[in-house]
């Protein structure tokens, strides 16, 4: 089927005698946004390090584009698309913002192989960074070294990272974990900008963003499916109510 | 675009640059006296800026960086007896097979952590030592490798008892070197590198081939370092154990320590001052340099080179941090 982009089959990983991911399927289709949602622990964010390949899943199977990917190096899937955003932010400290997206640019366009001519050398490279500092409101701290950054503008970068990796599938692990109130909107804004033909998967805490945001929603509860729906059904089913507001407040 | 001026304003060259070169260079013919010295500095600098490249660029850590010395000096000496004698051609060779075995031991240090690499570059040096010994019919073993007789260099220059030749040869080798490495690290790969060494995870998650990566700047620093090791070969017209001793990759790792990492200037500061301590605390008191040398390197990193370079800074308010 080409509207599926990306598609998991009975996903599986133990590590010892705990099952943080138990027979999980997903599909995702071609400009989705859909949403991973449940409680602490659920899982989430193990079914993304299973979707990207920082983790080998026990069981199961991995299909991006029509490829098996299940045992494809993480870098590899990057280069297919496939490109992620982290939880607890993953940056180059040592280098400048600037740096950190000419990097990912280059690497983006294939130059990150170049050894003979400085970084940023290429017009299309700085040009492009230059235009993601100023998206990503980073322009007036580009040249501090990140480890100085404040944590806002730290997260602005960890996100401005990935959407330089040009995603066709787009996997958000809580984007705007500790961005203040009025940025939030505009963060997920730039996301839902994104061309019409990329997919995105959203992991969120913050309910009303989910489903101001989500056209689809998956439900994980114990490493397990609970259940899939547009949204509408997801609020309303009694099950997930549970989940979130414990036992009996379904009844309420 | 002042965006893309001032990411190429750092690998621009600056003033200061030009005169350390220049300096170094006129140095031999200014004191004779201390060729020799020179010649010395600038082999462990450039030893000291292979080992910066896997430790201070990539952070890869390294307790055996003398293997590929040591293997260098032993290639180049072993192709002046039994081959030819033109030193150019043997430096190449050295450096061709120096990084075919940094190729093949990168394979050990692609995975683990600090602590696995620290033991499994450590064992390599010293099985490359102990090969060494064991092999004496090639290598001369304990009595080191004697008789290699070089020509001279370009085939015009012959090496000098005073050793300005010698010093001018490496030093020469040396920028050539400098100069390659120095395009390497402010160029796109070379930020893939620093991106490695600061978060391996996310450089993944980028797309850059963090295993290759490694293996290709371990080789490269492979093939550095044996250049070293041949220079120090060819211009002493000798070669022992002791230049695959751990005495080796330890000195150049304070060098390193010394100088700062992630710096190629820093090989060379740390060398220049590890060499001229040495000499000059081994004269003062021959028995205790030692002593001397472990002092002042607990110092330096107590105390810190940024506050021990600034001694204005060290009786100066200190924001109120003390109680």
């Amino acid at each position: 089927m080409n509207d599926i982009v990306l598609s998991a089959t009975g996903l599986v990983m133990r590590f010892g005698g705990i099952t943080a991911t138990d027979n999980v399927s997903l599909n995702l289709k071609r400009g989705a946004r859909h949403a991973l949602i449940g409680p602490n622990g659920a899982g989430k964010t193990t079914l993304i390090n299973l979707l990207t390949g920082v983790l080998t899943p026990t069981a199961g199977r991995i299909v991006l584009e029509g490829e098996d990917i299940t045992r494809l190096a993480p870098h590899r899937r990057v280069a297919r698309g496939m490109v992620r955003t982290f939880q607890i932010n993953q940056l180059f400290d040592s280098m400048t913002p600037l740096e950190t997206l000419a990097l990912v640019v280059s690497q983006q366009a294939g130059l990150a192989a170049q050894w003979w001519r400085p970084l940023g050398s290429t017009a299309k490279v700085s040009e492009r960074a230059a235009q993601l500092l100023e998206q990503f409101h980073l322009s007036d701290v580009a040249q501090q070294q990140t480890r100085q950054l404040a944590y806002g503008k730290r997260r602005l970068l960890e996100i401005a990272i990935a959407l330089a990796c040009e995603p066709r599938v787009l996997l958000l692990d809580e984007p705007v974990a500790g961005v203040p109130a009025g940025e939030r909107e505009e963060l997920l804004q730039t996301v839902a900008a994104l061309p019409a033909d990329v997919s995105v998967l959203l992991i969120e805490h913050d309910m009303d963003l989910v489903f101001s945001f989500a056209d689809r929603m998956t439900v994980l509860v114990n490493g397990a499916l609970l259940t899939e729906g547009d949204p509408d059904t997801i609020a309303n089913d009694p099950k997930v109510k549970e989940v979130y507001l414990g036992h009996g407040a379904a009844h309420v | 675009m002042d965006f893309r001026d001032s990411l190429l304003q750092k690998a621009r060259w600056r003033p200061w640059e030009f005169a350390v070169w220049a300096v170094a260079f006129v140095l031999p013919g200014l004191v004779p006296s201390h060729a020799l010295m020179i010649n010395e500095i600038a082999i462990v600098a450039l030893f000291a800026m292979s080992l910066d490249l896997i430790l201070g660029y990539t952070g890869i850590v390294s307790l055996g960086h003398a293997a590929f010395f040591g293997f260098g000096a032993y290639t180049a000496a072993l192709f002046a007896k039994l081959v030819m004698p033109d030193p150019t051609v043997g430096l190449v060779v050295a450096v061709l097979l120096s990084a075919l075995l940094g190729a093949m031991a990168s394979i050990t240090i692609l995975r683990g952590s600090d602590l696995t690499r620290l033991m499994v570059t450590l064992g390599t040096a010293l099985l490359l030592l102990e090969l060494a010994n064991k092999l004496d019919w090639l290598t001369g073993g304990a009595d080191g490798l004697q008789g290699v007789v070089m020509g001279p260099v370009l085939g015009l220059f012959e090496f000098d008892l005073y050793g300005r030749t010698a010093a001018w040869y490496s030093l020469a080798v040396m920028l050539v070197l400098f100069l390659l490495m120095r395009r390497l690290v402010h160029s796109p790969f070379g930020a893939t590198l620093k991106a490695i060494r600061d978060n391996r995870l996310r450089a993944m998650a980028i797309g850059i081939p963090v295993v290759s990566r490694i293996a290709v700047i371990y080789t490269v620093a492979a093939a550095v370092a044996g250049a070293a090791g041949a220079l120090l070969a060819q211009t002493t017209g000798f070669a022992s154990l002791d230049v695959l001793a751990f005495d080796r990759s330890a000195d150049v790792l304070l060098m390193l320590v010394i100088g700062g990492v992630g710096w190629l200037y820093g090989g060379i500061a740390g060398a220049v001052v590890f060499k001229l301590l040495q000499n000059w605390l081994s004269a003062v008191t021959p028995q205790y340099w030692m002593f001397w040398i472990g002092l002042i390197l607990v110092l330096l990193v107590l105390v810190g080179r940024d506050r021990l370079l600034k001694p204005w800074t060290w009786f100066g308010a200190r924001g109120g941090s003390r109680p």
